[in-house]
C-alpha cells in the first residue's frame, strides 16, 4: 500500500489537512476537491475519511462509511443544503448527514464521527 | 356421484361471469366462504372475465388479461370452481342442482347468476356457417379466424352499443364493414335522435356503412351453406360473408322456468328487493337474468355489482335492498365519446332540454331539466368530458345555469363547473357507489393524500374509471381546504414542478445548476448547495437537452459531474457493500459468441460474479471503482460500449427471435430492436426507460410490461406505452396499429420527447399516463394527432439526441482527467477500499458482509506515520 508523500509547506499550492490528535495530516491538493462532491481519504490508522467542499470553498470532513449499511461510501454521496446547513445523503439508502456536526438529519439516535479540517 | 350437504351449510352458484365473481367477492369479504361451501357451475370453458372490456381482444389484450377472477382467491376462499360444467336441471323440493357431468349438488342457498344470451332475430338463414353473436371469449376467437380465413365484407345487425364495438372489431380485421339497425338511429337506447345523427356522421368518417330504419329480413346462403348476404326490409340486399348479430339479449332464465321459478312477460326471473326470487326464499338471481322490482332487467355490470352485494348481505342477515339502478353509461366507442345519464330521454312529465349541437364536429349535447330547475339526465356524443360532474348533479340543482354545462369553452361559457360544488350525498364511483362524502372522509379521516391511496381506502375509481378524473379534482380540493398546502414543487429547493424546470431550462437555454437556483430557486435556496432531489432531476433535464441548449452532454463533464447520484458519477451501478456492476450494452439482446467470450474473460480475470439480467443483458458484479476504467478498456477495446443500466435513462430493448428464425414470426424483431435501442441509447430521461419488441402477437418479448414495447402485426408493427412490470405491473396501451418502421420511430420519438417534457421526477411513463390529465387519449392526441403542434419539435429534439450520442465510457477511459476520479481514496489511489471483499458461492463471489460490521477495523499492515 502506498500512501502519497506529506507536501506540508512545501508546495504553493493549498492542500487539505485533517487534525488527527494533535497533528495536521496532510490528505492532497485543494484542487482535488469538487464542489458537491466528496473524495475519500485513507488514514493511516486505516480509518477512512469523506472530504467535501461547498460552493463557497468551506470545507468538511466525516467518517466516510455509512452508519446503516457499515459501507464505505459517504463520499459518493451528493450534497445538500438543508436550512442552511451542509449535508451529505449516503448514495445507498439516502440518509442525510450533517457534515459539521455528524448527526443524522432522518434518524436522532445515529451520527458519524467528524473532523477538523483545514486549507493550508 | 352425488355430494350431500353435510354440516357446513351449502351455496351453489350457477353461472360464473362478472356478476358471480363479484357475488363470491362478497361473500369472501362476509367471511361466508369460511363458513359456507360454496360451489360454482360454469359454462364457459375460463372462469369469469371482464365482459364489458371484450371487444379489447381485438386490439391486443389476451383472454388472461381480460380474466377478473385470481385463482388465488378462489382457492385460498376453498371456493369449489367447476368450469365447463353448466347447471342442467334444478330440484327445488330435494334443494339439489344438477350439473351437465352428472354432479348431483345440494345446496342450502342457490344463486342464479345465468347471465344473458344474445337475440338472434328468427330469419331465414340465421344458422348458416359465417353467423355469429358476439358475446363470450369463444365468439370472438371463432370470428376472428373466420373473419382471417373466409371473408372480406362483415354485416352486424344491430346498431346498439354491442354492435358498433362489433363493427368496429370486424373492421380492425381487415372487413368491409356494415352495419343494419332497425330503428331509425344508432345506440337507439341511449341517444335520441340528435345525438344519434352527430354519432352517424363520426362513424361513417370511420369508413363505416351504416343502414338505419332497416330490419334484416334474410339471410341469404350459397349452395356450400355459408353466408353470401343479406336481404333487407326495404327490399335491397347486400352483399357479405360474414354476419353478427348484435339485436340486444335476453334473460336467460330458462333453468328457472323449468323449475318453476317465477319469471317476468318478457323474460327475466322476477326477485324481491333482496334479489330473492318471489317463489322460493332457498334461491337468489342476480345480474342480467334478473327482473327487479321496478320491473326491469338490467344489462349493465354496475346493477349487476350491487344485486350481488345485495345477495351476499341477505345470506349474511344484513340488511340492504336492490330497488333499481342508474343506467348512466359513458363509452367510447370506435373513438367517440358517447354518455348517457339520468332520464336521457326526458319521460318524465312537463320537462325541458337544453340542447348543444354541431354536427360538422360531430358534437351532442344534451341536458334535461325539470320544472325547478333540478337536472334529470342528459346525452353526450363526442365530447363527454363533463359526464363526471353532470352525472352526480343528476337529482339536484346545479348551482349554475345548465346552458353553461353543455357550451364549449370559448362559446359564452365562462363558468367551468367542478366538482367541488357537488353535494356529499352525490355519487362520483357509480361502479362501487361511493359518494363525494365518502372521499372526502377518505382525505380528512383516513388521512389519505394521493388519489391511489384514495382509490385503495374507498375503492372509487377502481371499476371502470371514468370518474379517476373528478377524483383527482376532489382529492386536491379537500387537501387544499384541510389546510394541507399542496406544495407540487419539485424539492425545497424548487417550487416548480419537474415540467415548468424543463420549460424553463429550454426556453432560456439554462446550462448550469447553479444559474436556475440562485435564478428560479425558492428564495432561501438560492445561493446554497441544492440537495440531492433536484441535483439529478436538473442535471438531467439538462442532459435530455444537451444539443438543443448548448450544453456540453457528457455526464461527467464540468458542474454536470458534481450533480450526479452515484451511480451517474461513476457510471455504474453502486452495490450494498460499496462495490459497483457493470452492464455492456448488448442492444436487442444480440451477442456474437466471439464478444461473448470477450465478456466471459473479463470477468474471469477480475473476479466478478456474472449474472443474465431480465433485459437479455449480463451484469458483472463486485468491481471496486479503481477497477471501472481497467474494465471498460477491455470492453471497449471488444467493441462494446455503457449500458446506462446506471442511469435514468433506456435501459434496454429486448427482443424475441423474430421471423428470421421462428415460425410464427411475421417482422425481424431483433432488427426492430437492435435499431431502437441504438437510437435512444443514452437519452436520459426522468427515470429509467424500458422497451421490447415482439416479432408476432405471441409477445414472446413482454413488450406490454414496457414503458415503450412494440409487437409485430402482418402489416407493420403496433405500437403500445405505459406498460411497466416490477411492483406495480400495468399493462402497456395501444397507441397505433400496424405502423411501418418510419411511422413507428417517429411516434416512438414523439412519445419519448413528449414523456421527458412532462413528467416529474421518477415518474415512470405508466404513472405519468394516469397522472397526466386526459391520460391516453391526450398523449395520443398530442403526439399522433399533433394537436399541440409541438410534433416537429418534439423530433427535432431526438434527432438532435441522436445525432450527439457517444459513448459515455470510450470518452472516459480516453481522457486522464476523468479518469482520475476512480481511485478508491485520493491519497492513495491504487489501495483497494478495505471493507469491500468477497466470499465464495457457487463457484463465484458474493460481498463479505461481516467484514461490513466490522468495518473500521486497523488494516494489517497499515502504513505508519
Amino acid at each position: 500500500m502506498t500512501l502519497a508523500p506529506e507536501t506540508t509547506g512545501t508546495t504553493t499550492a493549498p492542500s487539505v489537512q485533517l487534525l488527527l490528535e494533535n497533528d495536521w495530516f496532510t490528505v492532497c491538493d485543494l484542487t482535488l476537491l469538487t464542489p458537491g462532491r466528496g473524495v475519500a481519504a485513507l488514514l493511516p490508522d486505516g480509518r477512512q475519511v469523506a472530504l467535501f467542499t461547498d460552493r463557497a470553498g468551506r470545507t468538511y470532513a466525516i467518517d466516510n462509511r455509512d452508519p446503516f449499511t457499515g459501507a464505505a461510501v459517504l463520499s459518493r454521496g451528493l450534497t445538500g443544503t438543508h436550512r442552511g446547513r451542509p449535508y451529505v445523503a449516503s448514495p445507498l439508502l439516502k440518509q442525510r448527514f450533517d457534515l459539521e456536526s455528524g448527526r443524522c438529519l432522518d434518524d436522532e439516535e445515529v451520527r458519524v464521527a467528524t473532523y477538523e479540517v483545514r486549507a493550508a | 356421484m352425488t355430494a350431500t350437504p353435510g354440516a357446513t351449510p351449502t351455496i351453489v352458484l350457477v353461472g360464473h361471469g362478472m356478476v358471480g365473481q363479484r357475488f363470491l367477492e362478497a361473500l369472501a369479504e362476509r367471511g361466508l366462504t369460511a363458513t359456507h361451501r360454496v360451489v360454482v357451475l360454469c359454462e364457459e370453458p375460463r372462469p369469469a372475465y371482464d365482459r364489458v372490456a371484450l371487444t379489447s381482444y381485438f386490439s391486443g389484450r389476451t383472454p388472461e388479461e381480460l380474466s377478473l377472477t385470481d385463482m388465488e382467491f378462489i382457492r385460498e376462499h376453498g371456493i369449489e370452481l367447476r368450469l365447463g360444467d353448466p347447471a342442467e336441471s334444478i330440484d327445488r323440493a330435494a334443494r339439489e342442482v344438477t350439473a351437465r357431468s352428472g354432479l348431483v349438488v345440494g345446496y342450502d342457498t342457490l344463486v342464479l347468476a345465468t347471465g344473458s344470451f344474445p337475440f338472434v332475430p328468427p330469419v331465414p338463414g340465421k344458422d348458416a356457417e359465417g353467423c355469429f353473436v358476439y358475446r363470450t371469449i369463444e365468439d370472438l376467437l371463432a370470428i376472428e379466424e373466420f373473419a382471417r380465413s373466409r371473408a372480406t365484407t362483415g354485416a352486424v345487425v344491430g346498431g346498439g352499443l354491442l354492435g358498433l364495438e362489433a363493427a368496429g372489431a370486424l373492421k380492425g380485421l381487415g372487413l368491409t364493414s356494415h352495419i343494419v339497425e332497425f330503428a331509425p338511429r344508432l345506440m337507439p337506447v341511449q341517444v335520441d335522435e340528435g345525438g344519434g345523427a352527430a354519432l352517424l356522421r363520426t362513424i361513417e368518417n370511420m369508413g363505416l356503412a351504416v343502414h338505419t330504419g332497416v330490419g334484416t329480413q334474410e339471410i341469404l346462403v350459397g349452395d356450400d351453406g355459408a353466408v353470401t348476404g343479406m336481404k333487407l326490409s326495404d327490399g335491397s340486399e347486400l352483399a357479405a360473408d360474414l354476419v353478427v348479430f348484435s339485436a340486444g339479449v335476453r334473460p336467460r332464465d330458462q333453468l328457472a322456468r323449468d323449475c318453476g321459478l317465477t319469471v317476468g312477460e318478457r323474460g327475466g326471473i322476477t326477485v324481491d328487493e333482496q334479489c330473492r326470487t318471489v317463489a322460493d326464499p332457498h334461491v337468489f338471481a342476480i345480474g342480467e337474468c334478473a327482473l327487479a322490482t321496478d320491473g326491469r332487467v338490467y344489462g349493465l355490470v354496475a346493477p349487476g355489482y350491487e344485486q350481488a352485494e345485495t345477495a351476499a348481505a341477505t345470506i349474511a342477515e344484513d340488511e340492504r335492498a336492490f330497488t333499481g339502478a342508474d343506467l348512466s353509461t359513458k363509452l367510447k366507442l370506435l373513438g367517440v365519446d358517447v354518455a348517457s345519464f339520468g332520464d336521457a330521454h326526458g319521460t318524465t312529465e312537463d320537462c325541458l332540454d337544453v340542447v348543444y349541437s354541431d354536427s360538422r364536429a360531430g358534437l351532442y349535447k344534451k341536458l334535461v331539466i325539470g320544472r325547478d330547475g333540478t337536472l334529470l339526465g342528459g346525452i353526450l356524443v363526442g365530447d363527454a368530458e363533463a359526464y363526471g360532474t353532470l352525472r352526480a348533479f343528476t337529482g339536484s340543482v346545479p348551482p349554475v345555469s345548465p346552458e353553461s354545462l353543455v357550451l364549449p369553452a370559448g362559446a359564452g361559457a365562462p363558468v367551468q363547473l367542478g366538482p367541488s360544488a357537488l353535494p356529499d350525498e352525490a355519487v362520483v364511483c357509480s361502479c362501487h357507489n361511493v359518494t363525494k362524502g365518502t372521499i372526502r372522509g377518505a382525505v380528512t379521516e383516513h388521512s389519505c393524500t394521493t388519489v391511489p391511496e384514495v382509490k385503495k381506502c374507498t375503492k372509487a375509481g377502481t371499476g371502470c374509471g371514468s370518474c379517476v378524473k373528478v377524483l383527482g379534482q376532489l382529492v386536491t380540493a379537500e387537501l387544499e381546504a384541510s389546510g394541507v398546502e399542496v406544495d407540487k414543487g419539485l424539492c425545497g429547493c424548487f417550487g416548480q414542478t419537474r415540467e415548468e424546470l424543463y420549460e424553463i431550462v429550454l426556453a432560456l437555454r439554462i446550462t448550469s445548476y447553479r444559474t436556475l437556483l440562485d435564478r428560479y430557486g425558492r428564495e432561501d435556496a438560492r445561493g446554497g448547495d441544492g440537495c440531492e432531489v433536484c441535483k439529478p432531476a436538473v442535471g438531467s433535464i439538462i442532459a435530455s437537452l444537451a444539443p438543443t441548449i448548448g450544453a456540453e452532454g457528457y455526464v461527467l463533464d464540468g458542474e454536470q459531474a458534481a450533480l450526479q447520484d452515484t451511480n451517474d458519477h461513476f457510471l455504474a451501478n453502486l452495490q450494498k457493500n460499496g462495490s459497483y456492476s457493470i452492464v455492456p450494452r448488448i442492444p436487442g439482446g444480440e451477442i456474437t459468441p466471439e464478444k461473448l467470450i470477450v465478456i466471459g474473460e473479463v470477468a474471469r480475470d477480475f473476479g466478478l460474479y456474472t449474472k443474465i439480467t431480465g433485459g437479455q443483458r449480463i451484469d458483472l458484479f463486485g468491481a471496486r471503482v479503481e477497477q471501472l476504467p481497467l474494465i471498460w478498456a477491455r470492453l471497449v477495446d471488444a467493441g462494446f460500449e455503457s449500458g446506462h443500466a446506471y442511469g435514468k435513462s433506456l435501459r434496454t430493448v429486448k427482443s424475441c427471435v423474430g421471423q428470421t428464425w421462428c415460425r410464427y414470426g411475421v417482422q425481424d424483431s431483433v432488427r426492430m430492436a437492435i435499431d431502437l435501442e441504438l437510437r435512444y441509447r443514452g437519452l436520459r430521461s426522468p427515470h429509467k426507460l424500458k422497451s421490447a419488441v415482439s416479432g408476432c402477437a405471441r409477445e414472446c418479448a413482454e413488450a406490454q410490461s414496457k414503458d415503450f414495447g412494440i409487437i409485430a402485426t402482418s402489416n407493420g408493427w403496433n405500437l403500445y406505452v405505459g406498460g411497466n412490470g416490477g411492483a406495480t405491473p400495468r399493462h402497456a396501451d395501444l397507441l397505433a396499429q400496424d405502423l411501418g418502421d418510419a411511422e413507428l420511430v417517429r411516434l416512438i420519438d414523439r412519445f419519448l420527447m413528449f414523456y421527458i417534457r412532462t413528467a416529474d421526477r421518477l415518474e415512470r411513463t405508466s404513472t405519468w399516463l394516469e397522472r397526466i390529465p386526459g391520460g391516453l387519449d391526450h398523449v395520443r392526441e398530442v403526439v399522433v394527432e399533433d394537436s399541440l403542434g409541438i410534433c416537429e419539435e418534439l423530433e427535432s429534439l431526438m434527432t438532435a439526441h441522436v445525432a450527439n450520442y457517444r459513448d459515455e465510457w470510450a470518452e472516459t477511459i480516453n481522457d486522464p482527467e476523468k479518469l482520475s476520479r476512480f481511485v478508491s481514496f485520493v491519497n492513495a489511489p491504487d489501495t483497494p477500499d478495505p471493507v469491500v471483499g468477497f466470499v465464495a458461492e457457487r463457484d463465484q463471489i458474493k460481498p463479505d458482509l461481516p467484514l461490513l460490521t466490522i468495518g473500521t477495523r486497523p488494516l494489517e499492515g497499515s502504513a505508519q506515520r
